[in-house]
């Protein structure tokens, strides 16, 4: 790891959405077509306020609706602009139809979302049920846990979205209010020191390019619409080692290394859990409370869902005897949360099976305190101990 | 304006080889349109007719580039599009002399209908486009759905001429006046019958720097029941019987750009199409004279503003 002088090192206390927007103005993007939205509106607000003050060069467009921030997204994008914006909830939930198109066009767009519960019945809190939602449109989706997460992914989400070998849009989530609301100390980088990480951005086939015309979103048929989804998912897939490679030299270049997803006492555990974003905050500090009692515990905090790393978090499980995944989202499926479903789907890989359970936690921002994941914990000991689960999904913190 | 010969002589930027129905409105709309640049074009395209018959991979017909990402949106993706335009000139990745124009299609499904707030959120925002609806009257693409469009008492499979209800009972749509009220520095109606008049108004429209607006009448025999050898002179019967009158608001003032010497009535129009054949049956006499006073009524409120500054 390279040593960075102090002298360098710019420290500031913001909010999740201050972070955010102090990002974009960093990346300085191109395009950025916004609509506001609680709890995101934070972000869009003081983004605009960069573009007033004229600090940033962008060309903010305040569209009328979410469906056109993404409409307007995927149009500048094609036109060869560095694009970005950001929303929650059902504003995400709008956009969802672009969404697909943006993938599927191949377009490298940057979307923060700050997660936010879906309506009905309305509820302006935190859960993951925007983003999980979204996890089968083709983003790149990637999860913060703290403000710095926040703030550090999303430079790295342009790198890996740019790459040559992915070209696909991502998202960066982070917890509505929990992180985007609440202040935090954090290390920010000189704008230089984005701009080199950064680099310039040069799309190979534009809409400006009139001299050589090119037709975006053809009418595919059966000869072809299934190629072009083939090609999608390789880069998917390929996008794994890029997040990999692009957090390995985040970390070389600013001090802060990033993987896959965070293993925390993981090593000799015996019971983990498996949960996105702050909530992950709260189980570290149950974590810590029961291994000081001697209990070999630890928890596995995904950062990349999409796409989803099941070999390697397989891997990281091997030798787990009771993992509980916590999920801030329900999949309707009557068979527990989108992570429950994917992380044990993963782990049936593994020679010696672990018991695997499903936990609904913190929709609408429900609480989630230390004593519920030190409950959660508890009941993985008993499970363990008697090998049998008595119940595989349910709701806790109701 | 370059002459009709000199006009034939240009590239087509549209080209053919397209899956367009015979005797379909759009394909002469677009190339008199695109004739009309004197620079290069960005095109945005709503999903519909003329968007899956021109772009079936791995065909295009445009020469131009072009975009289409969904059916209700085709106004927001193109100011997408020219505000990367401004923001890459602006950082120097285009060259400062570099000029594009762009132009935004949508039928009338994706404008009147589905694609009315996208259009009215770019018209206000003032990019710096034109956008151009052909109206067919219906959802055509999809087999000859009603849309707000549809004129009073038309037959379509979602408003069919049934026993009780006699096809659609409520009256379209005036999508130029809603432009209008936008404060656009231009808006016009056109049709493709009149080569010159379209002409001019898209020169005038590509000459402003801001949002504009044609609307402009496409014949479809294949909604419309008529004969695809007829498509032109419908279009052109449709002006003359005041279904669709020729006009311009022109930086507030609304000009009438065409008016009949003789007025024909609309039953002439409307016996040549399908789609009206059940107004001519028994018992539907008064649906005939209601489209005929509507049309009346709807002229003479025209002529009334001619020449009149409407903002």
């Amino acid at each position: 790891m390279m040593a960075i002088s102090t002298a360098t090192k710019k420290q500031a206390g913001l909010t999740g959405n201050s972070a955010v927007a102090y990002a974009m103005k960093q990346i300085n993007p191109d395009v950025c077509p916004a609509y506001p939205i609680t709890p995101s509106t934070g972000v869009v607000e003081e983004f605009s306020s960069y573009v007033a003050d004229g600090a940033v060069e962008t060309e903010f467009i305040t569209v009328e609706s979410e469906h056109s921030a993404m409409s307007a997204c995927i149009g500048a994008s094609a036109a060869g602009a560095r694009v970005m914006t950001a929303t929650s909830s059902q504003g995400l939930a709008l956009m969802w139809e672009m969404l697909y198109i943006a993938s599927g066009m191949r377009l490298p767009i940057i979307l923060t979302n700050v997660n936010r519960a879906l309506s009905a019945p309305i509820n302006i809190h935190c859960d993951h049920s925007d983003s999980m939602g979204a996890r089968d449109s083709g983003w790149i989706q990637l999860y913060s846990e703290t403000v710095q997460e926040a703030y550090d992914n999303l430079f790295q989400a342009v790198r890996i979205a740019e790459d040559k070998d992915v070209l696909l849009p991502a998202m960066v989530c982070l917890d509505g209010f929990i992180t985007s609301h609440a202040i935090e100390n954090l290390t920010l980088l000189e704008d230089s020191e984005v701009q080199e990480f950064i680099g310039e951005y040069r799309a190979e086939h534009t809409l400006l390019d009139t001299d050589n015309p090119i037709t975006y979103g053809a009418m595919t048929l059966q000869d072809s619409y299934m190629i072009f989804k083939h090609q999608q998912s390789e880069a998917m897939a390929r996008a794994k080692d890029v997040v990999k490679r692009v957090g390995k030299e985040f970390g070389e270049k600013f001090g802060r290394g990033y993987g896959l997803f965070e293993e925390y006492m993981l090593d000799d555990a015996e019971e983990a859990v498996v949960v996105l974003n702050s909530a992950a905050g709260t189980t570290k500090v149950a974590v810590d409370e029961l291994r000081k009692a001697g209990r070999k515990v630890g928890l596995l905090k995904p950062r990349l869902f999409r796409p989803f790393p099941f070999r390697e978090i397989a891997g990281a499980m091997k030798g787990v005897k009771a993992i509980a995944v916590l999920d801030r989202a329900d999949s309707m499926s009557g068979f527990g949360g989108p992570l429950f479903t994917e992380t044990r789907s993963a782990l049936y890989e593994l020679e010696a099976r672990p018991k695997v359970v499903s936990r609904i936690f913190g929709l609408g921002g429900r609480d989630f305190k230390v004593k519920d994941a030190v409950e959660v914990f508890d009941e993985l000991q008993k499970i363990k101990k008697t090998g049998k689960v008595e119940t595989l999904t349910k709701y806790i913190t109701l | 304006m370059a002459t009709l010969k000199e006009q034939s002589k240009q590239e087509e930027l549209f080209t053919g080889g397209h899956r367009l129905c015979a005797g379909c409105g759009i394909p002469p709309i677009v190339r008199t349109v695109f004739r009309n640049y004197d620079t290069p074009i960005v095109a945005s395209v709503a999903t519909g007719c003329l968007e899956v018959a021109t772009t079936v991979y791995p065909y295009t017909s445009w020469k131009v580039p072009l975009i289409h990402s969904a059916f209700e949106n085709s106004a927001a993706t193109i100011s997408g599009v020219e505000t990367a335009y401004r923001a890459l000139k602006k950082r120097g990745k285009i060259p400062a002399d570099k000029k594009i124009k762009f132009i935004a299609f949508g039928g009338d499904g994706g404008t009147y209908d589905i694609g009315l707030q996208s259009l009215s959120g770019a018209l206000e925002r003032r990019h710096n486009f034109l956008y151009l609806c052909y109206d067919n009257g219906a959802y055509m693409n999809t087999g000859v759905q009603r849309s707000s469009a549809t004129p009073f008492g038309s037959a379509t499979t979602t408003s069919p001429a049934g026993s009780v209800v006699p096809g659609k009972q409520e009256r379209r749509k005036d999508l130029t006046r809603i432009v209008v009220a936008h404060n656009v520095e231009y808006a016009a109606q056109g049709s493709p019958h009149n080569w010159s008049d379209l002409s001019r108004k898209t020169s005038k429209a590509i000459a402003v720097e801001g949002p504009t607006f044609l609307n402009i009448i496409s014949p479809c025999p294949l909604g419309w029941y008529s004969k695809p050898q007829d498509s032109i002179q419908l279009a052109k019967l449709a002006v003359e019987t005041c279904y669709w009158p020729l006009y311009e608001v022109e930086k507030g003032v609304l000009k009438v750009n065409y008016k009949p010497k003789e007025k024909k009535p609309v039953a002439e129009w409307l016996k040549v199409q399908g789609r009206f054949k059940h107004l001519f049956m028994p018992g539907n006499e008064s649906m005939l004279e209601d489209i005929q006073k509507n049309i009346d009524d709807e002229w003479a409120t025209l002529l009334a503003l001619d020449g009149k500054h409407l903002y």
